[in-house]
């Protein structure tokens, strides 16, 4: 999608406001080709709306976000071939089984045959044996693991995760841990039914939001902590414990909001 | 992904989901009979003639089983998250909105041809030509077509379902009077050659808000 030097994700300056509420002042951030960042922070702190922004799903108020050297403004529905999203909300479809939910985006995606790559996902995420069923049968975790296997589906360049193991069970926390390990090239070896094959070859670019310290210092090359709607931190992991962490994470919470805005 | 393949997908995807559940069509059904039993009662006594009223019947009756229906093709998107879903998949936002529309306007326009023959036992009148239809059909496809969008807009608001019709009736005035003359006129034997006028603004307005949806909806479905 680009070159290797040109950042997969640059954010500058980003805006965004609801009426008198603003919830990102300024957010500057820069993600190079298959590195992992994860974002931490409080409640509150804009994390899901720059994910929203990220994923073309809002606009912002200010600023400008390129992803793979386009504008996200300009070239929105291109983009979006390119990125993969999990969110709080499933994004999926109670009324349609599995396997027709990823049929059906799979045609959105315009992939061509689609029915190994179902097979595969299903299989990856421990839905194959419930792939007939309707969605709204399954517990909150399975439709958390169908949902990561709708955002992996199309093979995304570019992962956007917020909060991915909302809901799910340790193992399928597990699962999901492994799944991005994979995809973020730390995996040393991929199990059969991997993503896919090619994910392991070249490492995808992922945006993790979560509140785990642990499991995202463990998939993460850079983290961010946001606070306020402002970047309060952006740093290499550089082998950082989660103890050695926390203290950095607390201090940055507790910082004074600084003027501006509510 | 060709535009149209995307526009028919959630058409396809929408009548799968629909034919499992039945909530939009049950409801919208269920809505249409009982205001045309109610109309037929309270209108029987005191109507000389049953062709003066049956047009509004019509119209009313579609008019509001076809603003649960909108509301409901909505909600249904929203709650689970899935018109995100949608709009995160690399298709043009305007292929979303007619795969939607032509969706609402599928089942909208079922609901009428079930309907039609319950009114013309209840109030003793033939509707069913393809006069009738074509009339029912333009209107409809006009209703669908500003109900889209106005339902879109609706369902992020915290009223919505009273939201909906205080945005969308006003907007909606032309093609109902316009679907009232036309189907009272035909009831009146009126041959459709003369009818001409009203069917012209329907198709204009039909084209206008179709037009309007098609460049406006990409920015009314992102905050």
């Amino acid at each position: 999608m680009s070159e290797s030097d040109t950042p997969m994700i640059e954010v500058r300056n980003l805006i965004k406001s609801f009426g008198s509420k603003h919830a990102l002042r300024g957010v500057s951030l820069r993600v190079m080709p298959g590195e992992s960042l994860v974002i931490f922070g409080p409640n509150g702190a804009g994390k899901s709306t720059l994910v929203r922004i990220l994923s073309s799903l809002s606009r912002p108020t200010g600023g400008t976000v390129r992803i793979g050297g386009l504008d996200l403004a300009r070239h929105a529905d291109g983009i979006r071939r390119y990125l993969g999203v999990v969110s709080h909300a499933p994004l999926l479809y109670d009324s349609l089984t599995a396997e027709e939910n990823l049929s059906f985006f799979a045609g959105l995606y315009g992939m061509q045959k689609p029915e190994e790559r179902i097979k595969a996902m299903l299989q990856r995420v421990g839905l194959y044996g419930r792939r007939g069923d309707l969605v709204r049968t399954f517990s909150r975790g399975m439709v958390q693991r169908l949902a990561i296997a709708r955002a992996l589906l199309h093979d995304p360049e570019v992962l956007l995760l917020d909060e991915p193991d909302t809901g799910l069970d340790p193992q399928a926390a597990e699962m999901l841990h492994g799944l991005l390990s994979e995809l973020s090239g730390r995996a040393a070896q991929a199990p059969s039914g991997s993503p896919a094959g090619a994910a392991i070859e070249r490492p995808r670019t992922i945006v993790t939001v979560t509140h785990s310290i642990e499991r995202g210092l463990a998939i993460a090359d850079r983290i961010a902590i946001l606070v306020n709607g402002r970047v309060a931190h952006d740093a290499p992991v550089g082998g950082m414990t989660a103890a050695e962490f926390r203290p950095r994470y607390d201090e940055c919470c507790a910082r004074p909001r600084g003027g501006g805005g509510r | 992904m060709n535009f149209w393949k995307a526009v028919f997908a959630i058409i396809r995807k929408d009548i799968r989901a629909e034919l499992r559940t039945k909530d939009i069509f049950s409801s919208m059904f269920v809505f249409a009979l009982l205001a045309v039993i109610v109309f037929n009662f309270s209108f029987e006594l005191r109507v000389p003639d049953m062709k003066m009223v049956v047009p509004g019947i019509v119209w009313v009756a579609v008019t509001f089983a076809g603003t649960l229906g909108l509301n409901r093709a909505f909600v249904i998107e929203q709650d689970k998250g899935s018109l995100a879903g949608l709009l995160l998949a690399p298709v043009d936002r305007a292929a979303i909105y007619f795969g939607k529309m032509l969706g609402n306007l599928v089942f909208i326009f079922i609901v009428e041809i079930i309907l039609l023959p319950l009114v013309m036992i209840f109030f003793n009148l033939s509707l069913l030509t393809w006069q009738h239809l074509l009339a029912l059909f333009l209107g409809t496809y006009g209703f669908a077509a500003v109900g889209t969008v106005f339902s879109a807009i609706a369902v992020n608001t915290r009223a919505r379902e009273v939201m909906l019709p205080i945005l969308l009736f006003p907007v909606l005035l032309p093609v109902l009077v316009a679907g009232v003359k036309l189907t009272g006129a035909l009831l009146d034997g009126e041959p459709l050659s003369e009818l001409l006028n009203w069917i012209q603004l329907i198709v204009v307005y039909d084209l206008g808000f179709t037009v309007v949806a098609y460049l406006t909806f990409g920015f009314v479905v992102e905050e």
